[in-house]
C-alpha cells in the first residue's frame, strides 16, 4: 500500500506535462518522497518527522552545496589566475582523481584533525560560543526561503523580517569572537568588521523595503506569488525587470557582498594585511565553522535576493515550465554564487574609509530615493497606454538621475584614477 | 502552552538577574541580550510574530551593539568595574529614572483592559457570570500594524523619528570634532 503511491505517480509521468504545472510529478516529487517516508509512522508522529526531514534535507543539501562552492571557487579562481586549482585529491584508496572532486572532504578531515588552539587568556566559553552562535543563526535564515512551489520549510506572516532578524544576530558573534580572543588586534578587527556590518545593514534593509511596498506583504511566499506571470510569454514579471527593482537588486547584492564579508569588501579578514582579523586566534574546526557560516550567509542572502527580485522559483518563460521549480531556484542560486566568485576574482579590495563612505554617502541615499520610486510605481499601477511609457520613463529617470549626479559629485577630484608609476 | 510560558519567563528573568549580579560587564551585556531574546520568544508565544522579529532585529541587532560599544569605549581594562555610584546626585537621578520608568510601565499595564482586546464582533462578557471569559486571540497582521502606526499613532512615530534624528546629529557633532589637519588626502 505504501509503495503504490509513488508507483502510480511514476506511471503518470508521461501525462504530467499535460496537466497543470503545479501538479506535475516532478514538482511534487519531494512531497511524495516525504510522504512515502513518513507513511510508515503512526499519525501523531508524522508532523515531527516531517519537520525533522526538512531540517535534515536543508542541512545536507546546503552542506554539500557549501562544500562544492568552496571547490568551485578555488577552481574558478585558479582558472582566472591561469593555474589549475586543486585537482590532485583522489577518491580514498583509489587512484581516481575526477578533477579533485574529493577535495572538500579532504579539507573537512584536515580541519577536524587540526589542533584546536585556545589562547590562555581567552574567555573560553565565549571563544567556543562565537562560531556556534554564528553558524546557528546563519542556518536559521534558511527556514523561510521558498525553494520551490511546494517547498517552503516554514511559512511565516513576517518571513522577510524573520530572515533579516536572524541575520542581524551574526554581528553579535563577530563581537564575541573578537573580544573573547583577548588579543587587541582581534578586538580592533572585530570593531572594524562591526562598523562594516552596521554600515551595510542599512542599505541591505532599505533595498528590500520597496519589494514589500509593492508586493504588499512580508511573507516570502506571497512575494514570490506577486512575481508570477509573463509579458508576451518571454518577459517574466520579476521585480528585477522594473526600474526600481533593478536598482534595488543592485543595492541588495552590493550590500549582501559586504554583509557576507566577500571580496571586494573582505577587509575584516584581509589575509594579506590583517592575518585574519577577528579570526586570528581561531584554528582547526572552529575556523572552519566561521568559514562555513560565511558561505551559508552568502547562499542564504543569494536565496533571499532570488525570492525578492528574481522571481523566486518561477520559470522565466511558460515554455520551460516543465522543468520543476526547485531546479529553477537552484539554477538561479548557482548563477548568483558564480557571480560572487567572479567578482572576487576581478575586483580589488576597498579601503576602510572608501568602504564606509560608499555605504553612507552613496548606497543609503540611492536606496531611500528608490523607496520613493517604488511608491510612485505602486501608485501609478493603473496607468495604461501612453501613460505606461511615461511611468517607465519617470521611474528610470528617478533611478539613473541620482546615480549619475551622486556618482559625479562623490568622485570629483578622486576619479578617474591616474596611475603615475604604472606603464 | 503554559509550560512554555513558564520556561520563557524563567529564562528571561534568570538571564536578567545573572546579568545584574555579574562583575564582568561584557558578560552582563551578553546575558542582557539573551534576556531580550527571551522577550522576543514571549512575543512569539503570544502570537505577535512581527513584534518578535522586530524585537530581535532592533534589540539583538542594533541596541546590543550600542551597549557593547559603550562598555568597550568607557572601560580601560577588564578589572575596571566600579560598583559604587560616581556621586550622590547621579545615584539619586538613577533611582528617580528607574522609578519613573517603572511607574509609566506599571500604569500602562494596569490601565490596559485586556477584555477589550477581543475582536470587535465579540462583546466583552459581563462580569460576575462565574465563567472565565473565553477571549479569542486578537489577530493583528503586519498591514494592521502599519495602518495603526500611520493613523492613530502617527504623532508618536514622528516624535520618535525626530528624537532619533536629533540623537544621531548630536553623535555626529560630538564625534566629528576634527582639526583641519586631519582633512582627508585624495587617494
Amino acid at each position: 500500500m505504501t509503495l503504490s503511491g509513488p508507483l502510480t505517480f511514476l506511471l503518470q509521468l508521461p501525462l504530467a506535462s499535460a496537466a497543470g504545472a503545479a501538479d506535475a510529478f516532478l514538482e511534487r516529487l519531494p512531497l511524495v518522497a516525504r510522504d512515502w517516508v513518513t507513511s510508515w509512522l503512526p499519525e501523531p508522529w508524522r508532523w515531527l518527522v516531517n519537520s525533522l526531514l526538512s531540517i535534515a534535507v536543508i542541512l545536507s543539501v546546503f552542506g554539500l552545496l557549501f562544500a562544492y562552492v568552496t571547490l568551485a571557487e578555488r577552481k574558478i579562481l585558479g582558472r582566472i589566475q591561469n593555474r589549475p586549482g586543486p585537482n590532485r585529491t583522489p577518491i580514498p584508496f583509489t587512484k581516481l582523481r575526477f578533477f579533485g572532486l574529493a577535495q572538500p572532504f579532504a579539507d573537512g578531515v584536515k580541519s577536524l584533525t587540526k589542533e584546536d588552539v585556545v589562547p590562555r587568556g581567552a574567555d573560553h566559553l565565549l571563544h567556543f560560543l562565537a562560531p556556534v552562535v554564528l553558524l546557528a543563526f546563519s542556518i536559521l535564515t534558511f527556514a523561510v526561503i521558498p525553494y520551490g512551489r511546494h517547498l517552503v520549510p516554514v511559512e511565516l506572516n513576517a518571513g522577510v523580517l524573520y530572515f533579516f532578524a536572524a541575520g542581524a544576530a551574526t554581528e553579535l558573534a563577530v563581537f564575541m569572537a573578537g573580544w573573547a580572543s583577548r588579543n587587541k588586534y582581534s578586538l580592533l578587527a572585530a570593531m572594524r568588521a562591526l562598523a562594516q556590518l552596521i554600515s551595510y545593514e542599512l542599505p541591505l534593509l532599505l533595498a528590500w523595503v520597496p519589494v514589500v511596498l509593492v508586493a504588499g506583504s512580508l511573507s516570502t511566499t506571497e512575494i514570490v506569488a506577486a512575481q508570477a506571470g509573463w509579458q508576451f510569454n518571454v518577459i517574466p514579471h520579476w521585480h528585477v525587470f522594473t526600474p526600481w527593482g533593478a536598482a534595488g537588486f543592485a543595492i541588495f547584492m552590493i550590500a549582501a557582498l559586504a554583509e557576507s564579508n566577500r571580496s571586494p569588501f573582505d577587509l575584516p579578514e584581509a589575509e594579506s594585511e590583517l592575518i585574519a582579523g577577528h579570526l586570528t586566534e581561531y584554528s582547526g574546526f572552529k575556523y572552519a565553522l566561521f568559514f562555513m557560516a560565511e558561505y551559508f550567509g552568502m547562499i542564504a542572502l543569494s536565496g533571499m535576493a532570488i525570492t525578492l527580485f528574481l522571481g523566486g522559483w518561477h520559470a522565466p518563460s511558460p515554455y520551460v515550465e516543465f522543468i520543476p521549480s526547485y531546479v529553477w531556484f537552484m539554477g538561479k542560486l548557482s548563477a548568483l554564487l558564480l557571480g560572487f566568485i567572479w567578482i572576487r576574482a576581478t575586483f580589488p579590495r576597498l579601503r576602510m574609509d572608501q568602504l564606509t563612505r560608499f555605504a553612507w554617502k552613496f548606497l543609503v541615499p540611492l536606496a531611500l530615493i528608490n523607496l520613493g520610486n517604488a511608491a510612485f510605481w505602486s501608485l501609478s499601477f493603473h496607468w495604461s497606454g501612453p501613460f505606461q511609457i511615461l511611468r517607465w520613463l519617470i521611474s528610470v529617470l528617478v533611478v539613473v538621475g541620482p546615480f549619475v549626479l551622486l556618482g559625479r559629485k562623490l568622485s570629483a577630484g578622486v576619479a578617474p584614477r591616474v596611475y603615475r608609476y604604472a606603464v | 502552552m503554559t509550560a512554555a510560558l513558564v520556561l520563557i519567563a524563567v529564562f528571561t528573568l534568570a538571564t536578567a538577574a545573572v546579568a545584574l549580579s555579574l562583575r564582568n560587564l561584557i558578560h552582563s551585556a551578553l546575558l542582557l541580550i539573551a534576556s531580550w531574546f527571551g522577550i522576543a520568544a514571549f512575543y512569539l508565544w503570544a502570537g505577535a510574530e512581527f513584534v518578535a522579529f522586530a524585537q530581535v532585529l532592533v534589540y539583538v541587532g542594533a541596541v546590543s551593539m550600542v551597549v557593547l560599544f559603550a562598555v568597550l569605549l568607557t572601560r580601560r581594562s577588564r578589572a575596571d568595574t566600579v560598583i559604587a555610584p560616581d556621586s550622590v546626585a547621579r545615584a539619586i537621578s538613577a533611582v528617580i529614572t528607574g522609578i519613573a520608568v517603572f511607574g509609566v510601565l506599571g500604569a500602562a499595564i494596569l490601565n490596559t483592559s485586556f477584555a477589550r482586546l477581543s475582536p470587535a464582533g465579540v462583546p466583552p462578557l459581563p462580569s460576575g457570570t462565574g465563567v472565565s471569559p473565553v477571549i479569542s486571540a486578537p489577530t493583528a497582521t503586519v498591514r494592521d500594524i502599519g495602518m495603526q502606526l500611520m493613523s492613530t499613532h502617527a504623532a508618536a512615530l514622528l516624535i520618535i523619528g525626530i528624537l532619533l534624528t536629533v540623537a544621531l546629529l548630536g553623535a555626529v557633532v560630538l564625534a566629528a570634532q576634527d582639526g583641519p589637519e586631519s582633512k582627508q588626502e585624495s587617494p
